[in-house]
């Protein structure tokens, strides 16, 4: 009956498919794939001039006072006269830096195209369950990202409160801020609604035969993902919606009575609650962590599977640790605030919390590090990054534990220590996953592959001068020296023995961003000048390879229906050494 | 190209898409709107002073709101009960009930802010007016959301009831649990505001 119903439309559109033109099948496409690719190029766009922002931070970290050489007057009298950096521009800078990279980067190139392009994929879908929504949810995503660029030409520039903009600080700041909720509040939107089309597309858009335990671990990281999205971001712009009223209608719900500013006393009524946006906005930001790296571990569980040609150690362990590391996430937000006198008891029941939700990632890393164990590994380039993947996310993982124990928070919060721990997880982990993906389906999306030396060179580069910016800011942070500073520390006694390391970072900052040129290059030279590709280069189980190369709208020429688990490489006395999903 | 489920239900899950989508969304909703509450209850539990609703608000106007908005819910239900028995002509006038009836809500609801601006009472004035104004504001955009989306169903939408009547019925049985959900809210909003 559903045929009956809807068929004449739908076969009307296919039909036309090709009449559409240009702007309906590459711009406001409602395919899942078009989609993704535009997530991807946007994201990749945001991520590069997120860092570009960090690249011109740390010339002024490293030589504080002196002009910035060539591009120094780019940035107007207004932010850097004369090239020198005026303190209230790195603030921006360093606001948005952590926004574009978290909201406009990380986010929805984990999620936003390689959930949008492979989820449906992976469960044998022909798109997502709802495609206009998924447009829509692209469309506000840009609207956001426009919205947060203009910040920046406004009077007063963007916002500079840093990406947590805490109250009071934010509320009393030029009208950016004001820029930045609303752009929020649509990064918001996309967010619920893509969030909202993976778990209906996993849920009822699987194939014939694909049991829940039969899903790729990529498909269950994204599942875990926007049940995250869906649920942590609403308080978020609760908390927004209040910030805004607080900035604009003038009410005090963040506003403390008797606050004064630069010697006047403010007019509100006061009687409003600092920690209250704290409360809200880690309540969102926790779990988004855990945005940030569930995703690129499903990339990486991918990734290593293929390239041991052996199945992953413990597929279920890594299910159950992921729900259980989702359900977790929503009750340690507060291991953010131990030093704002809420109290030790509170604080007691969040490190607990905080130690407990330690457990399943130690069982996630532990599991992919044991799937290694007697593999005869391919170092392909995706391999490289995922196998990179793994001791960076460890130390990351591993320098936090101190975080989140409140009598060893006390020395290290806000420090430069602090930037190291959440830097190992999401730049040298999540970030390289992402590489790690990009070369990984690059020839399912293009019908071409990368070329592997520029790949091998922008993972070695990379790989060193990473670790030359993030590793000593441990030393810095457990010298004492504080985040958010103008000038790196230097003029603090305490910091002095650590200053000269501020040099080492900057010029690894800047190789890093060298390094990446072979990969810009790579990426786009690749698109006409690439190996062609096979349907299925890699060899892989997965369903996502048993379609035409690039796949066409629909997906699959056939509908899959799958007979077996995700991961049956080298299964004994078959024919070679992998079994698709759906080859019976 | 054809997405699965959209009309029928998959029957391992008991579910057509657009239903499980609605009660995701309904569940991000309820983390708004719980995430609203709570901090209410932070600002007012912190606060010196704090007055009772019913000192300074219009008890009277706000229960016949509650009324009308709980007859618009039930009155969309009937609209959907309608369609279940084919009956096109009585389902458009159950679905114009329930818009009739928003408008009537939004109508009061503006007398309401109206009477407090001449007064001066404004969102500024104190935390409890900030709270007040920014909550039944939401709710007020979601009962404006819910309009629009039943007048596109009243309207253009209900073409649909000739060409895929079981995907329509679907259709207004996930506006149904949407608007379920706004007078829902408005529940807890009129006790939480008005009476204590
Ligand atoms: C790979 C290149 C990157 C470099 C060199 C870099 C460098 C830095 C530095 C030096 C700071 C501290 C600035 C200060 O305290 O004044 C910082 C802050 C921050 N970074 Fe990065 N970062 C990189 C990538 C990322 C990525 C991939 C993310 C997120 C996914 C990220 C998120 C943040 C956030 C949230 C902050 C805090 C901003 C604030 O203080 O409000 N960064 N970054
Ligand atoms: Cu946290």
């Amino acid at each position: 009956m559903e045929h009956v119903a809807t068929a004449p439309h739908t076969d009307h559109a296919h039909l036309h498919e090709e009449e559409l033109g240009f702007l309906r099948n590459y711009i406001f496409s409602v395919d899942h794939k078009v989609i993704g690719i535009q997530y991807g190029i946007t994201s990749l766009l945001f991520l590069l001039f997120g860092f570009s922002l960090m690249m011109v931070m740390r010339w002024q970290l490293a030589y504080p006072g002196q002009p910035i050489p060539y591009i120094g007057e780019w940035f107007g009298e207004m932010n850097a006269p004369g090239g020198i950096m005026l303190p209230e521009f790195y603030n921006q800078l360093g606001a948005m830096h952590g926004t574009i990279m978290v909201f406009l980067g990380v986010v929805p190139l984990a999620v936003g195209a390689f959930g949008n392009y492979l989820v449906p994929l992976m469960v044998g879908a022909p798109d997502m369950a709802f495609p206009k929504l998924n447009a829509t949810s692209y469309w506000s995503y840009f609207v956001g990202g426009v919205v947060m660029l203009a910040s920046f030409f406004i009077p007063g520039g963007a916002a500079n409160s840093g990406w947590t903009s805490y109250a009071p600080l934010s509320v009393i700041a030029t009208a950016g801020q004001t820029y930045w909720l609303i752009g929020m509040v649509f990064l918001i939107t996309s967010s619920l609604l893509g969030s909202m089309n993976i778990i209906v597309t996993i849920i009822q858009l699987r194939a014939k035969g694909l049991t829940f335990m039969r899903l790729p671990f990529f498909v269950w990281a994204q599942l875990v993902t926007s049940f995250l999205l869906l649920l942590a971001f609403p308080p978020l712009e609760a908390a927004g919606i209040l910030q805004l009223m607080d900035r604009l209608a003038g009410t005090s719900f963040f506003m403390p009575s008797g606050l004064i500013v630069s010697g006047v006393p403010m007019e509100n009524s006061g009687g409003g609650s600092v920690l209250l946006w704290q409360h809200l906005f880690w309540f969102l930001a926790h779990p988004e962590v855990y945005v940030l790296i569930l995703p690129a571990m499903g990339i990486v569980a991918e990734i290593i599977a293929n390239n041991t040609r052996k199945p992953l150690w413990g597929y279920r362990s890594l299910v159950y640790a992921t729900v259980f590391l989702g359900f977790m996430s929503f009750i340690v937000w507060a291991h953010h605030m131990f030093l704002t006198g809420m109290g030790t008891t509170i604080s007691t029941f969040f490190q607990t919390t905080t130690m407990i939700i330690s457990i399943p990632s130690v069982i996630i890393l532990t599991a992919l590090i044991i799937s290694l164990w007697g593999g005869s590994i391919r170092f392909s380039v995706p391999m490289l990054f995922a196998l990179a993947f793994l001791p960076m996310f460890g130390i990351g993982g591993l320098t936090g534990l101190p975080l989140g124990l409140a009598p060893t928070d006390i020395h290290l919060h806000d420090t430069y220590y602090v930037i190291g721990h959440f830097h190992y997880v999401v730049a040298p982990g999540t970030l390289f996953a992402l590489f790690a993906g990009i070369y990984f389906w690059y020839p399912k999306v293009v019908g071409r592959s990368m070329n592997s030396t520029l790949g091998k060179i922008h993972f070695w580069g990379s790989f060193v001068s990473i670790n030359f910016i993030f590793m000593p800011m441990f030393i810095q942070g457990l010298a004492g020296v504080s985040r958010r500073l103008y000038d790196g520390g230097a003029q603090y006694t305490h910091a002095q023995g650590v200053l000269y390391l501020n040099e080492v970072m900057s010029v690894a900052a800047w190789t890093l961003g060298l390094f990446q040129i072979p990969f810009i290059f790579n990426f786009f030279w690749s698109i006409w000048k690439g190996k062609k590709a096979a349907d299925n280069p890699w060899e892989s189980t997965t369903l996502e390879w048993q379609t035409p190369t690039p796949p066409g709208h629909g997906n699959f020429l056939k509908e899959p229906v799958v007979v077996r688990g995700p991961y049956e490489y080298s299964l004994p006395g078959a024919s070679k050494d992998f079994s698709p999903q759906s080859e019976s | 190209m054809q997405i699965p489920y959209n009309a029928v239900e998959r029957p391992d899950t008991g579910l057509y898409n657009a239903k499980l989508g609605i009660w995701l969304f309904l569940a991000s909703e309820v983390m708004l709107f719980g995430a609203l509450f709570s901090s209410l209850v932070l600002l007012r539990v912190n606060a010196t002073t704090w007055p009772h609703g019913w000192e300074i608000l219009n008890v009277p106007l706000a229960t016949v709101n509650t009324i009308v908005l709980i007859s618009s819910s039930v009155t969309m239900v009937m609209s959907w009960a309608s369609l279940l028995e084919k009956n096109f002509a009585k389902f458009r006038r159950y679905l114009g009930g329930t818009i009739l009836f928003a408008f009537v809500f939004l109508v009061i609801k503006a007398f309401e802010y109206g009477a407090k601006f001449e007064h001066g009472l404004l969102p500024s004035t104190s935390n409890f007016f900030a709270t007040y104004f920014t909550m039944t504001g939401l709710h007020g955009l979601h009962v404006i959301g819910g309009i629009i989306v039943n007048i596109y169903l009243w309207g253009p939408g209900s073409k649909m009831w000739t060409t895929d009547p079981a995907r329509f019925i679907n259709r207004i049985e996930v506006a149904g649990l949407y608007w379920h959900f706004v007078d829902l809210v408005w529940i807890f909003l009129f006790p939480i505001l008005y009476l204590l």
